[in-house]
């Protein structure tokens, strides 16, 4: 198995750098620590998806000229095109997820001052019961 | 209650179950030099309660003894049991991957199921059927121009988020003279430190920045618009291209101040063009799809490989897609760091 895992290294590194990715998901308190751990599982998966497109010995998707005017069309001299294209929407969803909770990050920092998520959930609930506790008042002052 | 343990047969089994049992429901006897101490005031918080919470211990029931047994180590342990499982979760599917892995057909070879017709197809005909050099720029804004279309859409989505996220809260700044981010004492709680050695303080002076800005920005921006427009002749395209045209404007923004950038590029303008480049994209390759599936005859010429004006839609469309992109980062940074474009 370690033979063929050497010689699939950089499928077996992509998938220790998402399962390290996973890891800092579920253990790190920290928000900010999180969403890098989600960048690190992104990661992983273009390493995979590139390291799935690669041919040994030929050229990047780009046709080359044969000389004559024409160019050389045949599958046999460039690499699998389709990774890339994969790799590119991977690339762009992840900007757009990192950039939305980095945003929902700030804005948790501005109403609880604090980035780690337990301390955060903490004061989120105890607001909710100060909230439920003055209505129940509000109402008890309506019956009255 | 020990002669009663000694004592062996069907007796001596209940006696054991019912002291058993008065210690489960806490009925026991009381032993004779028990103290009892003083009952806490029952207001106290959490974090200062005493650990004995009842005056006779072992009178306690099982499941008070339980609950306060959970009150006391309860988050501690439990802790520490999510730790171990997660990391036992990751060993777990970390090893499962790795064996699939080790199953995979080896690395780069060509006769690879991953290298099959579809891209024989896609290599051979792709040249002359969307007349792009650069194959990927083929694949993803020919081919496939509807999942770039969506890619498109969710990076603006993505800085509409933010912008109304990040924005709104900070125009409310600008209302009523008051930031939100200030505490009691008046001091903005984003920033680290006195206000007049904020970051952005510190930058607008910076000699050395701005010379080498003016210097880098147009070089900057003709390389981005370089990577845009061969997009169909070599590697790069709208996105890469995109990214580069942003940096020149966080540069610019960085060397002479958000107040210079926003003079030319402002909410509006990012609004605007990027809404126009999301438009033009959609009409132009709805008709292009239009026609190819009822095989019509598009007016769209192909051009000849290789060519600065060829590839019919790709051109066009990389620029789309190069001012979206543009825009959007650059719309990321100024939000983060200023909370304005």
């Amino acid at each position: 198995m370690l033979e063929k895992l050497l010689l699939n290294h950089y499928e077996a590194a992509a998938v220790i750098l998402s399962g390290i990715g996973l890891t800092n998901l579920l253990l790190q308190r920290n928000l900010i620590k999180k969403i890098i751990g989600l960048n690190i599982m992104d990661t992983a998966v273009y390493l995979f998806l590139a390291a799935k497109g690669y041919v040994e010995g030929r050229a990047a998707p780009i046709l080359i000229a044969d000389g004559a005017g024409g160019w050389l069309r045949s599958s046999e001299l460039y690499v699998n095109p389709v990774p890339a294209g994969l790799v590119l929407t991977g690339i762009v969803v992840s900007v757009s997820v990192t950039a939305f909770a980095l945003a929902l990050t700030l804005k948790i920092y501005e109403s609880y001052g604090t980035l780690n998520i337990d301390e955060a959930l903490l004061k989120m609930t105890q607001e909710q019961e100060e909230i439920e506790a003055r209505i129940d008042e509000a109402e008890e002052e309506v019956l009255a | 209650m020990n002669e009663e343990l000694k004592r062996s047969g069907p007796d001596g089994l209940r006696a054991i179950w019912q002291s058993f049992f008065n210690w489960v429901m806490g009925i026991g006897p009381r032993p004779e030099n028990e103290v009892i101490p003083e009952e806490p005031p029952p207001d106290l918080p959490f974090t200062q309660r005493p650990k004995d919470k009842y005056s006779r211990f072992h009178e306690a029931t099982l499941k008070e003894r339980y609950s306060q047994w959970v009150e006391i180590h309860g988050l501690h342990i439990f802790s520490l049991l999510y730790a171990g499982l997660s990391v036992l979760t990751c060993i777990v599917i970390v090893s499962l991957l790795l064996a699939t892995v080790a199953e995979l057909p080896p690395f780069g070879h060509e006769r690879n199921p991953a290298n099959n017709e579809v891209i024989r197809r896609y290599v051979e005909h792709g040249g002359h059927e969307t007349g792009a050099q650069n194959i990927v720029a083929g694949l993803i804004l020919d081919y496939r121009a509807f999942d770039t279309f969506g890619e498109s859409a969710v990076l603006f989505t993505a800085a509409v988020s933010v912008l109304m996220l990040l924005g709104a809260s900070r125009r409310n700044k600008t209302d009523d003279g008051t930031s939100p981010h200030t505490d009691e004492a008046g001091r903005n709680f984003l920033q680290r430190g006195p206000p007049e050695l904020s970051l952005h303080a510190v930058r607008r002076d910076d000699a050395i920045l701005r010379s080498v800005a003016t210097l880098a920005i147009p070089i900057i921006l003709m390389m981005g618009c370089v990577v845009v427009i061969n997009g169909h002749l070599s590697p790069g395209g709208g996105f890469s291209g995109g990214a580069i045209l942003s940096t020149a404007l966080i540069l610019a923004a960085n060397a002479y101040g958000f107040e210079k950038v926003h003079s030319f590029f402002s909410e509006r303008t990012f609004i605007v063009s990027s809404s126009t480049a999301l438009m033009i994209y959609a009409l132009s390759k709805g008709y292009s799809f239009f026609t190819g599936a009822n095989h019509i005859h598009s007016i769209i010429p192909k051009g000849t490989i290789g060519d600065i004006l060829s590839a019919g839609l790709i051109l066009p469309l990389n620029i789309c897609v190069g001012l979206i992109v543009a825009g959007t980062l650059y719309g990321f940074y100024a939000l983060f760091s200023e909370g304005d474009i």
